[in-house]
């Protein structure tokens, strides 16, 4: 980035919440069911109609303010955004505007090793809409659009963050650290390319120290997080050349066009649309029980930041190997159950990281029990490397016998008895004279293919430790 | 409708013959009333027939299982047209029944039809119908009122023993006073909105209309309570009809407010009412002079809060999902025709109106501002209780007006004059005929009372009717 100036980035994300039926009436809230068949009077704004609040929908924000260190706001109002849209049933959103349910808050994540703070300035509540299929690419070109009401009205929250964030891949790194907080707390399957979880930006430009903030520029249409950094790249680059040739930002909305890699003008703030809310008279007020906010609050189960830490400080896990666990929860709470059976964090990560992790995204996660004992192999020197490595496919296979079971069933325990490899040994060195002659003097590289012959002579079940000391007896023992 | 019960029961009459009657009134007076859009012949005469078949069995739902209905048609009634008066809903058919119809089939209640009103609701005289003018049963010149015109003229002339209108500023009370039936607005929130197409949904309520105060109650009795698809009505009570008691008058304290006896006040009207007063000062009441001053800027607090509610109530006609619908070359366009085509003026008015008073830089001087004035009429209106126990006023301020008399909009919401404070307030109001002008139009007297008091208003009533009734 330019020295001359400073990146300003805020984001909005919209997250829909896991609940079973919609916000406002008790359709289903089922992905992928055939278009308009989780519609009834309320979700499709019939004449008549009314809403009525599902209770779970309020329990999950306030779940998803507390996991973001929010002011849960115990009075809060919900409010009608009146604009026209095929896919807006009653040509109004019930949101909430003056009162949201959650005030202020922040969220600490990691940049490479430097914990950053974003805060965020609220959190509401709010219905989604529809979804337009077009016949053409985009509503412009389409003979005809179809509207799926089957997404009209399921629970929304919309997280506003402050100007916090100061480079694109930051903003990456707090929206995949939101996402995972969510994952967490189990409210919403924030799946961006369903639209479960969705962010616009917004970014500006200012003279590197200015307390002065730019005029903002927002971004839409952000699939990805890779299209969340990417755009935000794209569009700061272009805001510092329209003000390095002197020019000015406008103040507008902005679509990311992902093919093209850029931003194109959408909308200008002359034309931004007059949603002319006010308070929805079917709905009362939320009124929420401040002792029923502090439960919620106690039952947070751990959190992402929290785990991180506890693996570093507790387990002794590197930064990088706790961030493993922690982005990757179903491999974190495996390497809980692991410890159970066999407490050593390092040795378990650095089996979860390996090979294990190729072949459980392929297969699934295998039982902790299992893996414990393998473990346990390997530490007590049963088998080595390579044999644990075969029992791991073994048991991605079936895991009917415990690891035990199939080194006894195949032979596969650790050959370490000195006199028997010390023959092995010899024999190949007796087969080698001009390699060893060569190592003797000086091609030292060569110990490495003389433990390789040990190995495949003894179908990988010899003791390395045993055979690299064998090994150096034998030739160095000679050396000119 | 007691009568009606006994002669039920005692198999001296069966709904069947009961529906026919109506059907046949109907059939007699339609050509010159106009209060009805939708007669459901075939649905009424098939609901009648059951409910014979449970009187047989002695399975009747209730003591009114048979004794059929007329809805005001912005109630959705399932699979029968519920147009609102406009072209917009002109062939719209609702896919389920409003709470208050669910209520009403519970009871056996045959439905005879859906009654006439001014376009979605928005008017004081039925003049504004796609539908055609209802015309007033004691005038063949005059207006029915509104908006529930049809709904009072068809109770007034014989077509339906009793009917269901809404009432958002006196759509209920005033079109009954001008046809000489009982009106009850209720308490906000004491009858489900479920399915009852909204105008202004913080003022809007569901009521009935009878011919005596009694079937007023009872209809009442079948409506009243909470229903957890309206989260307005989370705290109604439910209302049973209570045992008519002439004591309760005596010592009673009637609250007699000097707004509304004021300039405007046709002097026929204030003699009739100040002479049902005089019956109660004879049984025991106390009359007591008290002021809600704040009732000068009732209209103009209520026309700026039901116009910025209606224009987002009514933001859904788009033509997207149901109704009429005209194309054009893009989905604005297409709002923009369907809309444009769809509305009558006064409801273009309105929406007009009301996207005014909430837009960018109005929203504080109209909507907020309105919104502080309703705080201070219910202040007005709660220390009224402190002093009296119910409040009685002319129900409007001249009997029924001329049609096309009132070619200004600004005249026609003076129809509202007396009637809008007690929806901005949410208390009960009622209107009980209370005499006859020189020219034999009915006079509309209005009693409110304090939230959930509509018992007490009731007893008020009944007692007055008795009286009043007895006198003529």
């Amino acid at each position: 980035m330019s020295r001359k100036y400073d990146t300003v980035i805020g984001l909005e994300i919209h997250v829909a919440l896991l609940t079973e039926s919609k916000f406002l009436c008790s359709c289903s809230t089922e992905f992928g069911a055939p278009p308009n068949s989780h519609c009834c009077p309320i979700c499709l704004g019939l004449p008549g109609s009314l809403p009525a609040i599902n209770a779970k929908a309020v329990e999950y924000a306030v779940i998803a303010g507390s996991a973001l260190n929010c002011v849960i706001n115990p009075f809060s109002k919900f409010d009608r955004k009146n604009y026209f849209y095929p896919d807006l049933p009653k040509a109004y959103q019930i949101t909430q505007d003056a009162y949201p349910i959650c005030g202020p808050g922040y969220l600490d994540y990691y940049v490479q090793d430097k914990l950053e703070r974003t805060k965020i300035v609220r959190i509401h509540l709010e219905e989604e809409a529809g979804k337009l299929i077009h016949s053409g690419e985009s509503i412009i070109d389409s003979e005809y659009s179809l509207v799926d009401y089957n997404r009209a009205g399921i629970p929304l929250i919309e997280i506003v963050t402050a100007p916090d964030i100061t480079a694109p891949e930051q903003a990456r790194l707090f929206l995949e650290q939101l996402r995972l907080v969510m994952n967490y707390i189990q409210v919403s399957d924030t799946k961006m390319e369903e639209g479960s979880l969705r962010c616009d930006a917004n970014i500006s430009l200012k003279p590197k120290g200015s307390p002065v903030l730019g005029t903002k520029v927002e971004i839409k249409n952000l699939n990805s997080f890779r299209a969340l950094e990417r755009a935000l790249e794209f569009e700061k680059e272009r805001q510092r050349e329209v003000l390095e040739q002197g020019g000015q930002i406008e103040q507008e909305s902005r679509t990311w066009d992902e093919r093209a890699g850029k931003t194109m003008t959408m909308r200008s703030k002359a034309d931004a649309p007059d949603y002319r809310f006010f308070p929805d008279p079917n709905l009362p007020p939320l009124n929420l029980d401040p002792v029923w906010i502090e439960n919620l609050k106690k039952s947070l189960p751990e959190l992402p930041l929290e785990r991180l830490h506890r693996l570093k400080d507790q387990d002794r896990l590197s930064h990088y190997e706790a961030a493993f666990l922690v982005n990757y929860p179903d491999f974190g709470d495996l390497f809980e159950k692991v410890k159970v059976t066999f407490p050593e964090p390092k040795a378990i990560v650095n089996l979860l990281m390996g090979d294990y992790a190729r072949l459980a995204r392929e297969h699934g996660h295998l039982n902790p029990v299992r893996l414990g004992e393998l473990l346990q192999l390997l530490a007590d020197e049963v088998i080595n490397k390579n044999q644990g490595k075969d029992i791991l496919e073994e048991l991605f296979k079936t895991e009917e016998d415990s690891p035990a079971e199939i080194v006894e069933k195949r032979g596969w325990r650790m050959l370490s008895d000195a006199a028997q490899l010390r023959k092995v040994v010899e024999g190949i060195l007796a087969d080698n004279p001009d390699l060893v002659g060569r190592f003797r003097n000086g091609e030292n590289k060569l110990f490495g293919f003389f433990i390789g012959q040990v190995m495949r002579a003894t179908e990988g079940k010899a003791d390395p430790e045993v055979v690299n000391n064998l090994l150096r007896e034998e030739l160095e023992g000679g050396r000119n | 409708m007691k009568k009606l019960a006994y002669l039920l029961q005692s198999k001296q009459v069966s709904s069947i013959e009961l529906v026919e009657k109506y059907l046949a009134q109907i059939e007699a007076s339609e050509k010159k009333l106009n209060a009805l859009i939708t007669v459901d012949k075939k649905g009424a005469l098939q609901a009648a027939r059951e409910a014979d078949q449970r009187w047989k069995k002695g399975e009747n739902r209730s003591p009114w299982d048979g004794i059929p209905i007329v809805l005001k048609d912005n109630i959705s009634t399932r699979g029968m047209r519920t147009t609102c008066a406009s072209k917009i809903l002109a062939d719209y058919v609702p896919l389920y029944d409003a709470s208050v119809v669910t209520l009403l089939r519970k009871q056996g209640l045959p439905i005879l039809g859906k009654a006439n009103l001014d376009e979605f609701a928005m008017g004081s005289s039925t003049e504004y119908s796609s539908f055609g003018v209802t015309v007033n049963p004691f005038d063949g010149n005059r207006v029915a009122g509104g908006s529930s015109g049809g709904s009072a003229a068809a109770v007034a002339a014989g077509e339906t023993p009793w009917a269901l209108g809404t009432d958002t500023g006196g759509s209920i009370r005033q079109p009954a006073a001008f046809c000489g039936v009982v009106g009850l607005k209720p308490t906000y929130g004491r009858v489900s909105r479920y399915g009852v197409v909204a105008l202004a949904p913080s003022l809007d309520q569901v009521g009935p209309l009878a011919k005596t105060v009694e079937d007023a109650a009872i209809l009442f009795s079948i409506l009243a309570g909470t229903d957890p698809k309206d989260a307005t009505s989370a705290n109604a009570q439910e209302f049973n009809v209570p045992n008519w008691d002439d004591a309760l008058i005596k010592g009673l304290k009637i609250g007699i407010p000097k707004e509304f006896f004021g300039e405007g006040l046709h002097p026929e009207v204030e003699e009739a009412v100040r002479r049902a007063l005089q019956i109660l000062e004879e049984e025991g009441a106390l009359l007591v002079p008290l002021s809600l001053s704040t009732n000068v800027y009732a209209i103009d607090t209520y026309l700026t809060i039901v116009t910025a509610e209606a224009s987002s109530s009514l933001a859904r006609y788009d033509g997207v999902r149901y109704g009429q619908r005209k194309e054009g070359a893009d989905s604005n366009t297409m709002f923009a025709k369907t809309r444009g085509e769809g509305f009558g003026a006064e409801v273009k008015r309105r929406i007009m109106l009301g996207t005014y008073v909430l837009g960018a830089g109005h929203y504080e001087d109209f909507y907020e501002q309105a919104q502080k004035v309703r705080t201070l009429i219910k202040d007005d209106l709660q220390s009224a209780w402190e002093k009296a126990d119910l409040i009685i006023t002319p129900t409007t301020p001249t009997t029924a007006f001329k049609i096309g008399e009132k070619r200004n909009p600004l005249e026609m919401y003076l129809s509202d004059l007396y009637t809008a404070i007690a929806n901005l307030g949410g208390i009960p109001a009622l209107s009980l005929p209370c005499g006859k002008d020189s020219r034999s139009l009915p006079i509309g007297l209005q009693i409110m009372a304090n939230h959930f008091q509509e018992e007490l208003m009731f007893q008020a009533a009944y007692f007055l009717e008795k009286k009043l009734l007895g006198r003529a």
